[in-house]
This record gives structure tokens, C-alpha cells and sequence, in this order.
């Protein structure tokens, strides 16, 4: 049943001060709503349960891309569109450039942001993985101030995140130490677009003669949480890429990701593709190793 | 639950400023169809995910059953009506009359805007650059083949014209 209208209050304070007053005012009372992509197909299908809302859309304090030596800053505001058009994004941030290409469609990528994508906190959410394995830090603001918190711990529960009820996501920061690094993503979906994912990957790997020196796997989809795959990472790190240690990264990480059954997958079919996903990373840092082939994972 | 009074919104619609009262959270695309009579701008699915409500708003392609009334203050909108400037089709709406990209109407409209949105931004896409940037418009008569060629087709022939000029 549709929401009607005249149920739900909408407010456009117009400066980040003035939305940091109201949340502080009333913590909790007021919805923050930005390019509308998630928060509006709540509100169409009358499942919003908020119905006070403040609308952060085009805050300009929450626009902004700043490079520095050490980090680049994207405001919580910016949209899908803005990520993939940058040229430092596509040059040193790979992997959140592919997302940002394949989330919904260009309609969406024109409203959606980076921030509400964080916020909304769903575990199908294809940013997400880039950022846990680029390590961000999340820039929180609210009337009492800011605070630097590191995004792998954001995440709670499922869609429950360390965000006060007063405060807003200002700005996702990602340290630049990764241009060194091979990058892979993949999404497995239903179609190419405006699919949302049954699993995707984002990982990264330095690799010196053959050897793994480091490495970071994240997957979305697949956990209550977007999931770092660190016993997965563990057995790989240090070591030089065989056919052996392919087939056990695979099958840690079936067994490690532990995943969840949901109207677009099941856990079986998860775990299988997400050890593929991981050894066809592997395979790709070494294409002279030959690939077993696909198979389902040995631990059901 | 409380009335909220009705928001003053002014806008600018295919080159008209218009004054219009909506409740806040009111849907774009309902004010467009139901306020102004722009029936051209479908509802499909009504969640973001088919396209059919595309408009153009201040250039950007948006889903116009997401936008509430009071984001869409002081905007300028295009919907499918006015993307010809007068009673001459454009470029793109002819190739798709010529092609057969258009088959029961409902997601033309959408499709032609995120066509010509693609099209201004890359005057000359391929094949698979069409395909991406009409991802988000679903069709459920043509199997997109079509659709794909009008797209084409009219990059070809807004090239030839640039080339005239």
C-alpha cells in the first residue's frame, strides 16, 4: 500500500549547520534523506517507518573531492556518477569506480551517494567491499563535533552501524598506498545492470616474485555485514601462488564466509561462488597456474 | 498523523515556470502527471527500477517517482514533451520511429530521455556504451535490439549533421 503524502513531513534546512541542529534537537526523530534511492522505494511501497525528514541532498559541505598527498576525501554526498567520472578515483581507486559503475542504472548513479550507500547499510551495497579492503576512515559530524572512525569496524549488524543518532557520515576518506597493488572486482548477478548482486568481490594484492606480500579480500552479499575475508587473506599472505595454495584459499573461503539465504540466493550456492571468486583472483595474479575447474566447495 | 500544509514549489518544466502546492513528499512524477497534465512520463514499477518515469532534471537523468516535491524547488525539468523543441521531432525520436524502437509506448519516453541524456554526454557511443547507458530503462515488448539501433542511428546521424554544419 502506498504511502499518502500528507502522512510524512519534509524539511530542506538548506546548510550542514542547520541539519546538525535539527538532528540534535530531536536525535533519532528525523530521517536524513539525500538523492532519495533507497529512502524513496521505502516510502513508494509504504514501508517507511520514519516519517519526519530532513533532506541533506546537494549540502555543498558534502560535495566535495579533496586530494591530498596522502589521502583523497570524498564528501558523503557525492553521487555514483561523480565517482566513476573522476579521473584520481579511476586511477588509484579501481575497485570503487567499478562499483560505482555498476550500481543501479545511470538514473540512479545521477542521485545516489556514496554516504547513503554506507548508511543504509545493506549488505548487497557494491561500494562497500572497495572500501573495506582500501581501509577507509569515515569523517562522522554532528553538532557536538567530528570524530575519525575506521569504516571496518562501521558496520554492527545487520544494518545497524556505529552512526549516533545525531550525527551524519561527512566525508570517506582512503589512504593512497595502494597504487602498488593489483585490484579485482567481480559481481555475480542476475543481469549485467540494475541487478543487485547475489555476491561480489573487491580485493587487492602485492605481490613480489611470485610471493603474496599482501593482500585484502571483501565480499558483499554474502554476510549480514559486508564481510572482510581475513582467514582467507591469512593463509595467503606470504606465500607464492600454486595450484595448492589455490585450492585452499578456495576452500577457506567457502567455509569462512558462512553466508546467508535471501529472495536473491542461497547460502550453498554463495559459499560455492565465493571460493570461485577467490581462486579466479588468485589464477589472475598467476596466469601460468592452471585452474582446477568449478566445482561446488567441499565443506557441505 | 497530522495534515502538513501544503509547500509552495516553483519550477521550471519544459521551459515554463510554473507555481504549483504540493505536500512535501509529494512524487515528482505525480505532480508532473496529475498537476500539469504531462502524462508522457509513465509509472512503472514506482521503485527506481524500470525507467519509465525518466526525466531530465537540471541535465541529469533522474527517476522521477523518486524525487519528492520539495528536492525538486527551483529545478528545470524536461519530460518527453518537451524534448522537441516545437512540432519537429528531433533526431533521436525519428530514429526511433524509423528503427522500430518504440512498440507499446510505455517505456519510450524513459528510453528517449536516457538516450539523449547518453547522447549528450557521448555523442557517439558504441553498441555496448548504449546498452549501459539505457541499463536502468526496461522494455518488455522490442527485446532492446531496436532500441539499441534508434540509439546508434542517431548518434550516426547527429554526427553527419555536426560534420554538415
Amino acid at each position: 500500500m502506498r504511502s499518502h503524502p500528507s502522512e510524512y513531513e519534509l524539511v530542506v534546512p538548506g546548510t550542514l549547520p542547520a541539519v546538525l541542529s535539527l538532528l540534535n534537537r530531536e536525535p533519532g526523530a528525523w530521517l536524513p534523506i539525500a538523492g532519495g534511492t533507497d529512502v524513496m522505494v521505502q516510502y513508494g511501497a509504504g514501508r517507511l517507518s520514519a516519517h519526519k525528514l530532513v533532506s541533506i541532498h546537494n549540502l555543498p559541505e558534502l560535495r566535495h573531492i579533496e586530494v591530498s598527498p596522502a589521502e583523497i576525501q570524498i564528501g558523503a554526498g557525492c553521487t555514483f556518477t561523480e565517482l566513476r567520472e573522476h579521473a584520481l578515483i579511476n586511477a588509484e581507486f579501481p575497485l570503487l569506480a567499478s562499483a560505482a559503475r555498476w550500481t543501479g542504472g545511470v538514473a540512479n548513479q545521477n542521485r545516489g551517494t556514496l554516504g547513503g550507500n554506507i548508511v543504509n547499510a545493506s549488505p548487497a551495497a557494491d561500494s562497500l567491499p572497495a572500501l573495506l579492503v582500501y581501509e577507509a576512515e569515515l569523517i562522522l559530524v554532528s553538532a557536538r563535533g567530528e570524530r575519525r572512525v575506521p569504516y571496518t569496524t562501521f558496520h554492527t549488524a545487520y544494518r545497524k552501524t556505529k552512526l549516533a543518532p545525531d550525527e551524519l557520515v561527512r566525508s570517506i576518506c582512503l589512504p593512497r598506498q595502494f597504487s602498488a597493488y593489483h585490484h579485482h572486482t567481480r559481481k555475480v548477478g542476475a543481469r549485467n545492470a540494475q541487478a543487485i548482486s547475489k555476491v561480489c568481490i573487491a580485493a587487492l594484492a602485492q605481490i613480489t616474485h611470485q610471493s603474496v606480500d599482501d593482500i585484502r579480500i571483501a565480499m558483499g552479499s554474502i554476510a549480514p555485514i559486508p564481510l572482510r575475508l581475513i582467514e582467507t587473506e591469512r593463509i595467503i599472505r606470504g606465500k607464492s601462488i600454486d595450484a595448492k595454495l589455490i585450492l585452499s584459499a578456495k576452500n577457506t573461503a567457502a567455509a569462512e564466509v558462512r553466508p546467508i539465504d535471501d529472495i536473491r540466493s542461497t547460502a550453498r550456492y554463495r559459499a560455492a561462488v565465493a571460493g570461485n571468486l577467490v581462486a579466479e583472483f588468485l589464477s589472475n595474479l598467476a596466469p601460468s597456474i592452471k585452474l582446477e575447474p568449478t566445482s561446488e566447495p567441499t565443506n557441505d | 498523523m497530522n495534515s502538513m500544509p501544503d509547500s509552495e514549489i516553483t519550477l521550471t518544466v519544459n521551459a515554463k515556470l510554473h507555481t504549483l502546492h504540493a505536500h512535501p513528499m509529494e512524487r515528482l512524477l505525480d505532480l508532473l502527471r496529475h498537476q500539469l497534465g504531462l502524462t508522457g512520463t509513465k509509472e512503472g514499477c514506482g521503485e527506481g527500477e524500470c525507467g519509465s518515469c525518466s526525466v531530465l532534471m537540471d541535465g541529469l537523468l533522474v527517476n522521477s517517482c523518486l524525487i519528492p516535491a520539495l528536492q525538486a524547488r527551483n529545478a528545470t525539468i524536461v519530460t518527453i514533451e518537451g524534448l522537441a523543441p516545437g512540432d519537429q521531432l528531433t533526431a533521436l525520436q525519428q530514429a526511433f520511429l524509423d528503427c522500430g524502437g518504440a512498440q507499446c509506448g510505455i517505456c519510450t519516453p524513459g528510453m528517449i530521455l536516457a538516450a539523449s541524456h547518453l547522447l549528450k554526454k557521448n555523442p557517439q557511443p558504441t553498441l555496448d556504451e548504449v546498452r549501459e547507458g539505457l541499463a536502468g530503462n526496461l522494455c518488455r515488448c522490442t527485446g532492446y535490439k531496436q532500441i539499441c539501433e534508434a540509439v546508434l542511428e542517431a548518434g550516426r546521424h547527429g554526427t553527419k549533421s555536426e560534420a554538415a554544419k
